[in-house]
């Protein structure tokens, strides 16, 4: 094998990638600022809606009560919500998010409780929506407390301390350090996204390089040298792959700092405390590098199955089309890997794609299972060696390269 | 020097089943001389100058070309072969100067040879002025120049031209005819398929009259004429053509 000839094609790939402005976008632009974007700006964009939607007051709306005065004052002396009349299309209006809850106080409520009876105090909401969640929250939380008080009051009538109801304490504290934490709420992402970011930085080399050649009637010029098929597949093979691995470098970079910024940002705004620097992702260059050392096999793979069926299409359009679904192809076993519960197992170790996102999810918590690294990284570069020996093959057969 | 000796090619279509593109041609090129593969389209001639090129591989016979055989060392035959036709591009993105240093490097040419090789075609064929301009910034009379200077950059023996004048305006067609003769008068074996009987009565020392995948006639103009007892080229060809090609289309 001549590595002079497959120097001779990359060195001239990558000049005319480098010239392209699609393949600059695909492989630069898009994972540099995705991160930022994605993690800074919707971050930011989260902060400030949750705190907007907990700063609005919230119209509730009161349903009975005219005989607990007493209650109905302490609701309406809450300066977090706003207590407006009951109306019958009650529920419409918090459907339609004219008010966000409702509540309702029975019949005889406060002499009930003064009696010692029991009874239900009901809150309607629309679930799942935020600013409602929020009313009922209040809500709740002063009935809680008009609750509370009613106890102590009779058990200090009876000269009872606040133990007997409540002989215990159940309290849970976290023992995994805050990078671990992060990295199970956030480890699947990173790797879905290093991932998907790895597939799109090889799609349009990968067509440009094949289906483009043909297309532009250039295929025919290059198979008149005398290089042979080989080299040239594995020069082009080179650049698509370095278009891959820049592409994930580049995102796990940008991951890295951006995530860095981020935890620097909430850090200093001091709200939440330490429960909100927990949830910041923390990157080390440890990490970072292990998860692109794992991409390397994935960006392999990628890179001769992208190249092998671009390589049918005679159009850019035609490749196009065999490759969106692609897409799919490798966004489900990594979605797959983001669900709660789903964790390597020697089986799963085996799938391609489902096993490096998993891995990722791992190496982003800090864990490092060596046995399951080695059993990945083997398998992976198996089916890219596959890929790559499919992909010359392929180069070799004329109904493929002259398709009409 | 370029011998086909029984070369075929079928291909498997799926509505018209086997399909016989070039069927048991033979025919010798001889340095110093322009062989001209005269035919309609779809005749054969494309395919024929493909496997000579290796681009396309027989399925029966062979052919040598500088005593290498186009199955058995197609890497060699390349090397010592300069193909061009419409159908060979430029990359849009290289300036033109990089696309012809590209490929002297594929041909094995070291960088002094190489710089001198270009230096002294780019000079010959006048393209200085252009020769840091992108390829996709190229006229049509540029574009087949840098075409040329990338067939020549390795100096190869043999030259296969098919239909390199197809569609070019009068003037870049021009440059291409004249190229070609100054290839026969360095020495060098050149193959050239066309459709236009004006070419081929100006350039050619022997012509074969290609249809159906089948080497029909084959001589220099003059037997031809003798042969056929006509003296229009267009005439002999009719003569020649018309029972093959009634039959293909009749099929």
């Amino acid at each position: 094998m001549s590595l002079r000839n497959v120097g001779i094609v990359y060195r001239k790939e990558l000049t005319e990638a480098l010239r392209d402005r699609r393949t600059l976008i695909s492989t630069i632009i898009v994972p540099l600022f995705l991160f930022p974007v994605l993690s800074v700006g919707f971050g930011a964009l989260a902060v400030s809606l949750v705190g907007k939607a907990k700063e609005e007051v919230p119209k509730v709306m009161l349903r009975g009560g005219n005989d607990s005065p007493a209650v109905v004052e302490g609701l309406k002396k809450l300066d977090k919500i706003q207590i407006v009349p009951d109306t019958a299309d009650w529920k419409d209006q918090i459907i339609n998010k004219e008010i966000r809850a409702a509540v309702e106080i029975p019949a005889g409520f406060q002499s009930d409780v003064a009696e010692q009876k029991s009874d239900t105090v009901k809150v309607y909401n629309y679930e799942g929506e935020m600013k409602s969640e929020f009313a009922t929250e209040k809500v709740e939380t002063y009935m809680k407390e008009y609750r509370d008080r009613v106890v102590k009051d009779r058990l200090a009538a009876k000269n009872l301390p606040e133990t007997v109801l409540r002989p215990f304490e159940v309290t849970r504290e976290n023992v995994a350090p805050p990078e671990k934490v992060s990295g199970a709420a956030f480890g699947g992402i990173i790797g879905y996204m290093v991932i998907l970011l790895c597939m799109t930085g090889a799609m349009y080399p990968a067509m440009d390089l094949t289906a483009g050649e043909k297309e532009r009637g250039t295929m025919e010029t290059i198979l008149s040298s005398p290089i042979s098929r080989m080299h040239l597949v594995l020069g082009k093979f080179f650049l698509i792959l370095t278009a891959a691995l820049s592409t994930a470098a580049l995102s796990v970079l940008s991951m890295g700092l951006s995530f860095n910024v981020l935890g620097h940002y909430t850090g200093q705004a001091g709200k939440g405390g330490s429960e909100a620097a927990a949830l910041v992702l923390k990157l080390g260059p440890k990490t970072v590098l292990s998860v692109f050392l794992m991409a390397l096999p994935v960006a392999v793979l990628f890179s001769a199955v992208l190249m092998t069926i671009a390589l049918f299409a005679k159009t850019y359009k035609e490749a196009q089309s065999y490759l969106t679904p692609m897409t799919f192809v490798v966004i489900i076993p990594a979605i797959a890997a983001m669900l709660p519960g789903v964790e390597l197992t020697p089986k799963l170790s085996l799938i391609p794609i489902l096993n490096v996102s998993l891995l990722c999810k791992e190496l982003v918590a800090g864990t490092y299972h060596w046995n399951y690294i080695a059993i990945i990284f083997a398998s992976t570069s198996v089916y890219a060696a596959a890929a790559l020996f499919i992909a010359i093959k392929m180069f070799q057969r004329e109904s493929v390269l002259f398709r009409s | 020097m370029i011998e086909a000796r029984g070369l075929s090619k079928r291909f498997q279509d799926k509505k018209r089943g086997e399909i016989r593109a070039v069927d048991n041609v033979s025919f010798t090129c001889q340095p110093g001389k322009i062989y001209g593969l005269l035919g309609a389209n779809g005749a054969g001639k494309t395919t024929t100058l493909r496997m000579l090129a290796t681009i396309l591989e027989p399925t029966d016979g062979t052919a040598t070309i500088c005593g290498h055989d186009v199955v058995e060392q197609p890497e060699k035959v390349r090397a010592n072969v300069g193909f061009l036709s419409t159908a060979t591009a430029l990359y849009r993105r290289l300036t033109a100067q990089e696309f012809v240093e590209y490929f002297g490097r594929l041909n094995g040419l070291d960088e002094a040879t190489l710089k001198k090789r270009v230096d002294d075609i780019f000079n010959r064929l006048d393209m200085n002025g252009f020769r840091d301009r992108r390829c996709d910034k190229l006229s049509t009379g540029m574009m087949q120049k840098t075409s040329i200077a990338r067939t020549l950059v390795h100096d190869p023996p043999v030259m296969i031209f098919d239909e390199p004048t197809n569609g070019l305006d009068i003037m870049t067609a021009r440059t291409i005819t004249s190229f070609i003769r100054e290839c026969r008068n360095n020495g060098k074996t050149v193959i050239f398929s066309t459709h236009i009987m004006s070419e081929v009565e100006k350039l050619c020392d022997t012509i074969g009259i290609i249809q159906s995948g089948k080497l029909l006639a084959e001589g220099t103009l003059a037997q031809l004429r003798d042969q056929h007892r006509e003296q229009d080229l267009e005439e002999i060809f009719i003569k020649v053509v018309t029972p093959h090609y009634t039959a293909a289309e009749a099929n």
